[in-house]
């Protein structure tokens, strides 16, 4: 289990460690063809950021070659915001006094059609933790009413144990997002004071559980502005690596969600996930591209995911430095494209173009927009 | 000067991928330019439904429909033997072709595949009716093998997937050139079209390119340069290239007591 790797590594050395990385060092990662941990802690080092535009070209080069001029396009379909958790940073955190709602069959399949409108073909099922009500029983008939629309159907829900993993994947389940949200343990602590998201220990082996299951696809990541995100991105090169050797039939993605310093008491109100904490590290956008360049540096395979809470301009500008796939016209509240769309949202969405819009800006700048790279029958049981 | 598989006759040794380009108008001129007439195509990437029960038509489809191209299925996103069957049904049924390039590569991150689910999956396709061409490691027994199970040819890898590092299995192609009784179509890693030249100059029936076109700064000329290289190497091969000396020997000085 990763934990015993995880073990092995204290947080303040390997920051240290990052920290104190030369230019000389991040020249020698440049250089290589083929990098290693080491590596990448030069590629997240400060000294880095002199070196960013040759990172960005180098990241284009590989990310081309592997995946083609393409990006491939997803969208969340929040399923419920019941939570038992306490996330400081989350709309849903069970001490937020809004509208509970999960879908039924009936709406799940309203909210289906105006997605199919949109034209996507790849899903994302989402939900807030609320084992009782919104346990994999419900997810099993949710992924039932889902399957026969769509060519590729993802999740990210609570951490599951490897036998409901399998079950769901008998259902169409082809990837599973789990974010660790921090590798800083005592820091995630501090986050997730109660609920069953406060045991740091499950969560951190739930991608052995994935791997164990065959699942097709994982997703990876932290939560930028709990910690420093260059040690904390770290960790989840490490975890990568550890996974890829382990469970070598299993596809992996990154996405590096950032949280945004609240702008006044209104926003806070309306959208807690975006406020309801000031983030203890604050990730500039030459910061984000740094990462992104770094991951592509040191795993030419990894998909790299990026999602709405980013500006347009933003968005628009790193299509071509190393992103493989994207989600446009999202809503993040359960209800959102149909059946309720006022209702609160999970974080606040940045770029709120269209799907065709955001289509159109990819084949603008020389790229294809890939609605279909799967197909559910590829996943005979 | 014709290259047979199976029951098709090509003109053209080169054949193309149609994956990882910038728009799928370039992708269509860019196999137009290439004289290519068999284009594989992954099954995950279209929508074989609708295809199929022609309520609309595929994208990727419909940039591909010209007389002179042939569709190349093929089972890319499968882990074994099984998935892979039932993949090739499916686009038999979706595209109307019998035709299938047999790719297991259960590992997503190098694309290696799979030699033992690969043979498990050309054996019972040949039963059911396909014409078969795997995609493998430059293996030469396993060609052999696959040629015993009745495949059309073999796809021998010349190295990764993507990876445009060219004929790094070379001395392997060529024994598996001099020994195969069906043709053998170099596929991957074929990264210029000086490696091109090189598969068919050793004697390869064809090439299968796609990277090397779709990511370049001009596919179109690229695909049009695949062309010139495939057509050169192969003439080079059908003339017989000279042999290689490795010292320039003007005298017979073991032999000559024999004057």
């Amino acid at each position: 289990m990763f934990s015993e790797v995880f073990d092995k590594y204290e947080w303040g050395r390997v920051k240290q460690d990052i920290y104190s990385k030369t230019a000389r060092d991040v020249e020698r990662a440049l250089g290589k063809p083929a990098r290693d941990l080491e590596d990448l802690k030069a590629l997240l080092s400060p000294v880095a950021a002199p070196y960013l535009e040759e990172m960005a070209r180098l990241s284009q080069q590989v990310t081309q070659k592997r995946f083609g001029k393409v990006i491939q396009l997803y969208i969340p379909l929040y399923l419920s915001n019941e939570c038992q958790n306490i996330c400081t940073y989350c709309g849903f955190s069970y001490e937020n006094r809004i509208a509970r709602r999960t879908l039924s069959a009936g709406e799940l399949l309203t909210e289906v059609s105006a997605i199919k409108e949109m034209g996507y073909e790849h899903v994302l099922l989402v939900s807030g933790e609320a084992n009782q009500t919104v346990g994999v029983d419900y997810f099993v008939r949710a992924l039932d009413v889902v399957r026969p629309h769509f060519a590729h159907l993802s999740m990210e829900v609570q951490p599951l144990d490897q036998a409901e993993y399998s079950l769901l994947m008998e259902h169409g389940l082809h990837t599973v997002l789990v974010y660790q949200e921090t590798y800083h343990r005592e820091d995630y602590r501090l986050h997730h004071p109660r609920g069953r998201k406060s045991n740091f220990g499950y969560r951190l082996e739930t991608p052995d559980r994935l791997g164990k299951a065959g699942i097709y696809k994982m997703g990876l990541g932290v939560l930028i502005g709990l910690e420093d995100w260059r040690t904390d991105s770290w960790f989840t090169g490490l975890h990568l690596r550890y996974l890829e050797n382990r469970y070598w039939r299993t596809r992996y993605s990154i996405s590096f969600p950032r949280l945004r310093p609240h702008a006044g008491e209104e926003d806070v109100r309306l959208r807690p996930s975006s406020g309801g904490i000031t983030p203890k590290v604050e990730m500039s956008d030459r910061e984000l591209v740094q990462l992104i360049c770094a991951y592509r540096l040191l795993d030419e395979e990894v998909e790299l995911s990026l999602s709405t809470r980013e500006s347009p301009v933003f968005r628009d500008h790193v299509v071509r430095l190393g992103i493989t796939s994207m989600s446009a016209g999202s809503r993040t509240n359960p209800g959102g494209y149909a059946v309720d769309r006022a209702s609160l949202e999970q974080f606040e969405i940045h770029d709120h173009r269209s799907p065709a819009e955001i289509a159109a800006m990819i084949r603008r700048q020389g790229y294809d927009a890939v609605w279909k790279d799967w197909d559910t029958v590829l996943q005979m049981k | 000067m014709m290259l047979t598989i199976a029951d098709k006759t090509f003109h053209s040794r080169l054949f193309t991928g149609t994956g990882k380009f910038g728009a799928l108008a370039i992708m269509e001129e860019a196999l137009l330019a290439s004289g290519s007439e068999l284009v594989t195509v992954a099954l995950r990437r279209v929508d074989a439904r609708a295809h199929k029960n022609g309520s609309e038509e595929d994208q990727l489809l419909k940039y591909l429909r010209h007389p002179r191209l042939h569709l190349l299925p093929n089972t890319s996103g499968v882990r074994n033997s099984r998935e892979a069957v039932f993949a090739a049904e499916l686009a038999r049924e979706a595209l109307g072709t019998n035709w299938l390039k047999l790719e297991i590569h259960p590992d997503p991150r190098w694309l290696m595949p799979d030699g033992v689910e690969t043979l498990i999956a050309a054996e019972e396709l040949v039963k059911r009716g396909f014409v078969v061409l795997p995609y493998i490691h430059a293996d030469p027994v396993l060609c052999k093998r696959l040629e015993e199970v009745g495949v059309a040819a073999v796809m021998p890898l010349g190295s990764p997937i993507g990876s445009n590092k060219g004929l790094k299995t070379a001395d392997f192609l060529e024994i598996i050139i001099a020994q195969s009784r069906v043709p053998v179509v170099v596929d991957a890693g074929i990264g210029a079209p000086s490696d091109a030249a090189r598969a068919m100059e050793m004697g390869a029936d064809a090439v299968l390119v796609n990277t090397a076109i779709a990511v370049s700064a001009d596919p179109v000329k690229m695909a049009a340069a695949f062309r010139l290289a495939v057509e050169s190497g192969r003439m080079a091969f059908e003339a017989r290239l000279a042999p290689v000396a490795t010292e320039a020997v003007a005298s017979s000085p073991l032999t000559a007591f024999l004057d």
